[in-house]
């Protein structure tokens, strides 16, 4: 056989290879329904994996990092109903077998905590993640910030919130910003007024970027439920001037009312109920749904 | 010494020859890659990962070398029969066994040496281009010189495995050899069950024998303080030294076990 013999059968067994591995992928499924690898957890005990590691157990970390995290963001863009059984049990493995995985406490936390379908709706086991890394870390102020935030953002339970705000403040290394953060929870905890304060002080003192963004997409939450309040009163404007709620935006704008559609902080158009004359964020915006519609203003 | 030199250096010639090398260029595409592809999986954690790639990566590649290398260091002359003529030349055969062994140490230390650089490079990049809201929230720079300190325990973890290669490559097969090498790797890492057994047994003399395997066994987790470095937490000098003395201690140990048989053995 010659070298061009041998290779042109290479190149061909090779299409063919690949033409037959997608046909058998066609027979499979026609057979059985996709399963969804990422639902399987091989390996379930914090203590098998750290010895199964042997010395590379960062690595190991990271890979059941990566995998939380592409097991989040799968089951967040899924279409269909979202379970997200698997995501403390991925970050307990994580932060198991590296117990400094800093980011795994706090960005799994935020995971958990997420109302569903945006996330598990699980803060009970969000603040579990983070006390777990106060027993591995009792100094880190961070993770105790965090349970006071995931107290004050998910479960509404402001004098909690305040508790732990109070106790981050008095760990060493604390920012200055804690402990009046702590007294306006506990005084006026609830109002958007001290969410919007929590977030900027989150904002402004940021060590990671990806909570910055966090702290500016929930700033823009807050500016989208001021947004509504103000289009609201205006809606209301119009009732009271014509004695039925407003069809569409453009009966406002033909009112002399608005000038243009009203939209969120991200350009989406607020959603007008014409029966009730009540506005809402457009299910499509990045910024639904609001965690604290329930919150006064 | 001279001939445990010419020996050495031939077995480096040797492991160039076979492309042992290669490996760097694996290790290089390996960082390189995962560094481009990597900050998308990972929430912000590519500073991190890196690291915990590259050490880990250093210590695999460097692993496979000393096992696969070393258990064949011995049996290849014998099935060569190259050992023939290489005893009755005027060579002591601890010579010849020393040389080999120092000849794979220094393929290794070669080898770790440019993974180091390749490693500290790919960093030192990703220092540059990372923006500084992200370089505030790593625990330590990327080229943090702390991460010397868990290679050179790493380099130490391997010049004790490549010696009790070559200790069982002296009277066994390289399958065999390369089995009870990584078994005994393994083994070591599971040292601090071993110390702990005496907890969970009732009986005195099961816990005694634990108890005594643990401090007879080689205690690989040791050499390990990858994690703690990556996290910037401290890993004082004292440890290091201590855990430098115990590692040198055990390699002479097995390296006069291995001498002791290979100047036993009959090769007619």
């Amino acid at each position: 056989m010659t070298t061009r013999t041998a290779v042109a059968a290479m190149v061909l067994l090779s299409v063919a290879v690949v033409g037959l591995q997608a046909l058998e992928d066609r027979a499979r499924t026609a057979m059985t329904p996709e399963a969804d690898a990422a639902d399987y957890l091989y390996v379930q005990s914090p203590a098998v994996l750290k010895r199964a590691a042997l010395s590379y157990d960062a690595l190991v970390a990271d890979l059941y990092w990566i995998r939380a995290v592409q097991y989040y963001g799968g089951k967040r863009l899924s279409k269909g109903p979202r379970n997200y059984d698997l995501l403390y049990p991925l970050l307990d493995l994580t932060t198991s077998v590296d117990p400094y995985f800093d980011i795994a406490y706090r960005f799994g936390a935020i995971f958990l905590g997420e109302q569903y379908p945006g996330g598990a709706g699980r803060p009970d086991l969000g603040i579990a993640l983070l006390q777990k890394g106060l027993r591995a870390q009792p100094d880190k102020w961070q993770f105790a910030e965090d349970i006071g935030f995931v107290y004050y953002w998910w479960v509404h339970d402001y004098q909690m919130a305040g508790e732990w705000f109070r106790r981050a403040s008095e760990m060493p290394n604390a920012p200055e910003w804690l402990m009046p953060l702590a007294a306006v929870t506990l005084a006026k905890g609830g109002s958007r007024a001290s969410s919007r304060t929590l977030w900027s002080e989150i904002m402004r003192n940021a060590d990671a970027d990806w909570l910055q963004r966090q702290a500016l997409f929930r700033l823009k939450q807050l500016d989208a439920m001021d947004g509504i309040d103000f289009v609201e009163r205006i809606v209301q404007q119009y009732r009271d001037r014509t004695g039925v709620p407003p069809t569409s935006w453009n009966d406002m704008i033909r009112a002399r009312l608005i000038r243009a559609v009203p939209a969120d902080p991200t350009g989406i158009p607020f959603q007008l109920d014409p029966s009730t004359g009540k506005v809402t964020l457009d299910p499509s915006s990045s910024l639904s749904p609001l965690p604290l519609a329930e919150q006064a203003p | 010494m001279k001939v445990i030199g010419l020996v050495a250096v031939n077995v480096f010639k040797e492991s160039v020859r076979d492309k042992v090398l290669y490996s760097i260029i694996a290790f290089a595409v390996l960082l390189i890659a995962s560094s481009l592809l990597i900050g998308d999986l990972t929430a912000g954690q590519d500073i991190k990962i890196i690291k915990d790639l590259g050490l880990a990566s250093i210590s695999i590649f460097g692993l496979l070398i000393a096992i696969f290398i070393g258990i064949g260091l011995v049996w290849k002359e014998v099935e060569k029969r190259s050992i023939y003529t290489l005893l009755p030349k005027p060579m002591r055969r601890q010579d010849f066994l020393l040389g080999k062994y120092c000849g794979l140490v220094l393929t290794l230390v070669i080898n770790v040496a440019v993974m180091t650089a390749a490693f500290y490079v790919v960093l030192a990049i990703m220092q540059t281009v990372a923006p500084p809201i992200v370089r505030v929230s790593w625990p330590a720079p990327a080229t943090d010189p702390a991460m010397l300190k868990a290679i050179a325990l790493v380099m130490l973890e391997l010049m004790l495995v490549t010696a009790i290669a070559l200790l069982f490559s002296t009277f066994s097969s390289p399958f065999l050899s390369a089995l009870l090498t990584a078994g005994l790797w393994v083994a070591g890492h599971f040292n601090n069950d071993l110390r702990n057994f005496g907890a969970v047994v009732e009986s005195p003399v099961l816990a005694w024998l634990a108890r005594a395997t643990y401090y007879v066994l080689p205690n690989f987790a040791a050499f390990d303080v990858k994690l703690r470095v990556v996290h910037a937490q401290a890993v004082p000098a004292s440890y290091v030294g201590l855990t430098v003395l115990y590692g040198l201690t055990y390699i002479v140990l097995v390296l006069v076990g291995a001498v002791a048989i290979f100047s036993r053995r009959d090769f007619k």
